[in-house]
């Protein structure tokens, strides 16, 4: 059997804040903004939280569904541009935290936003060349936009882990297909706090462009169009780009409906498409066919062709939560409150 | 706290690894190399085995901190609960994910990965356990349109993605 989905789990911290509360700190129209950006409101990690909690939750959630033994995971990648250490890898804590040490390879993964969808590519080599039996794919970001800049209104924190291995394969993963090029669209420096960007520069030739050619590249060679798709899901740093690139390729909002969920919980980054697809899955039955677009700045496009299985049927996903309930809930704060968890006031030397 | 003496407890503060007795089957956390409940400790020598909590117990008791512990001045307030576990120990812990108005004694609760503490901004990072609620806790709605529904397109406004 090829190597596809065994099990997956989302979480996403509980606390939001709206782009309304954002606008009125810094005399702007944050109503505006949300509905310009389709952001209604964000995520905000407690300040407990960071890439190494959220995707040690989320894996918990996805072994204990599949349940699938720690101790055969044979490589486990996390996929972030919010790893707490700059060096000392994420996913060291992670395999600790769930068991999987210490026969299994470890490493973060860094490619923007796009960084989960590459580890799922990884894990499918690995897997499928017979070298692991599981292969971890996470993608996790808690990252922040620098105050009173555009970023702000949408930079939240969420995560969302794939398990792919060969046996009990919930969605298989018919082809994947990248698109990369050198586009200096979104960049953070070392040693920056905060990333920079290329303002409208970063719509058509980085996200457009290469979201674009990545799905319609992915069609072409499996011989589809956009109507052999149930689902749809694209990366969305915001709730405006994924419906436009959407209508673009020609998929309709009831094909992207599940498969949308930045204008509840904000942009995760690497969680966004993952968390995305979480929904679908969540929501399919067996045989539906899915086609996801992940999308990375700097820049680069990853295309997974995807189909539920009868195994999705069998599969419990009663343990944890639905990722609904993430979009549906959550604690309002403000942003005095939202300032203090992201560590935005100076509290002096001690 | 050194790195070296956080990292030998890792075992516990990750994963609740404790112990288990063969003999008389008590669970402890930490775990113990002798049990002290058999009637002869000797029996136990030797027959200690690692055993993992699964993380899920109720508040036996709680309180809540408004003048908190170096490190946590940020949560305030916060609330330190025992747990007692469905294996036998009783673990004091911060129980998260909730107002502390929400907390009660008996409320079902599960072991969450959180992190304890932070040496500085150039130091180690400390993770552990800490318990959140089992079940949903009441939490306001927030504003905004009803999830899972499509937004009708707005007037484009181009924005920076990541």
């Amino acid at each position: 059997m090829e190597a596809g989905i065994v099990s997956y789990g989302a979480y996403v911290p509980r606390y939001r804040i709206t782009p309304t509360e954002i606008g009125r700190v810094w005399g702007a129209d944050g109503e505006g903004m949300g509905q310009g950006l389709n952001v209604h409101r964000k995520s905000v990690p407690a300040p407990d939280e960071d890439t190494i909690t959220i995707s040690t939750e989320a894996l918990r959630t996805a072994l204990v569904r599949g349940a699938i033994d720690p101790q055969q995971i044979g490589a486990l990648y996390v996929g972030s541009e919010s790893h707490p250490y700059a060096v000392k890898p994420t996913a060291t804590v992670v395999a600790q935290a769930v068991g999987a040490t210490p026969n299994l390879t470890a490493a973060d993964f860094e490619f923007a936003c796009k960084a989960g969808t590459a580890a799922i590519q990884t894990c499918l080599g690995l897997v499928g060349a017979g070298m692991i039996r599981y292969g971890v794919a996470i993608g996790t970001d808690t990252s922040q936009g620098a105050p009173g800049d555009a970023l702000e209104y949408s930079a939240s924190a969420g995560g969302a882990a794939f398990v792919v291995g060969r046996e009990r394969v919930i969605c298989r993963v018919l082809r994947t297909l990248s698109y990369t090029t050198d586009t200096p669209d979104f960049w953070r420096r070392e040693g920056q706090k905060y990333p920079s960007h290329g303002g409208r520069f970063t719509g058509e030739p980085a996200y457009f462009r290469h979201v674009t050619e990545c799905a319609r590249r992915t069609m072409e060679a499996s011989g589809t169009s956009p109507k052999d798709y149930r689902h749809v899901v694209f990366h969305q740093p915001n709730g405006k780009f994924p419906q436009r690139v959407g209508k673009q390729l020609g998929f309709s909002d009831d094909q992207m409906r599940y498969g949308l969920v930045t204008p509840y919980i904000g942009n995760t980054y690497s969680g966004a498409a993952l968390i995305g697809l979480a929904n679908v899955l969540d929501h399919a039955g067996p045989g539906e066919r899915i086609l996801m677009v992940g999308y990375g700045s700097g820049a680069g496009s990853d295309a997974f062709d995807l189909e539920t299985t009868d195994e999705l049927g069998r599969y419990d996903a009663s343990f944890g939560r639905p990722v609904q309930e993430y979009l549906d809930q959550g604690v309002e704060i403000s942003y005095a409150v939202y300032a203090k968890f992201r560590g935005k006031i100076h509290m002096g030397e001690a | 706290m050194s790195v070296a003496r956080f990292w030998r407890e890792t075992p516990r503060r990750y994963n609740l690894g404790g112990s288990k007795c063969t003999t008389c089957g008590t669970v402890y956390f930490p775990p113990r190399s002798v049990c002290p409940e058999c009637t002869s400790h000797r029996q136990s020598i030797e027959k200690m085995v690692p055993f993992q909590l699964s993380g899920d117990g109720e508040v036996l008791s709680y309180t809540v901190v408004h003048d908190a512990a170096e490190g946590f001045e940020m949560q305030v307030p916060y609330v330190v609960a025992l747990v007692q576990t469905v294996e036998g120990p009783v673990l004091t812990g911060q129980v998260v994910n909730i107002e502390p108005d929400g907390v009660r004694i008996g409320l079902k609760v599960r072991a969450t990965f959180r992190k304890l503490r932070e040496e500085g901004k150039a130091g180690v990072i400390h993770y552990g356990y800490k318990f959140a609620p089992a079940e949903d806790p009441p939490v306001r709605p927030p504003a905004g349109r009803p999830a899972g529904v499509p937004v009708s397109e707005a007037p484009a406004r181009d924005r920076a993605p990541a």
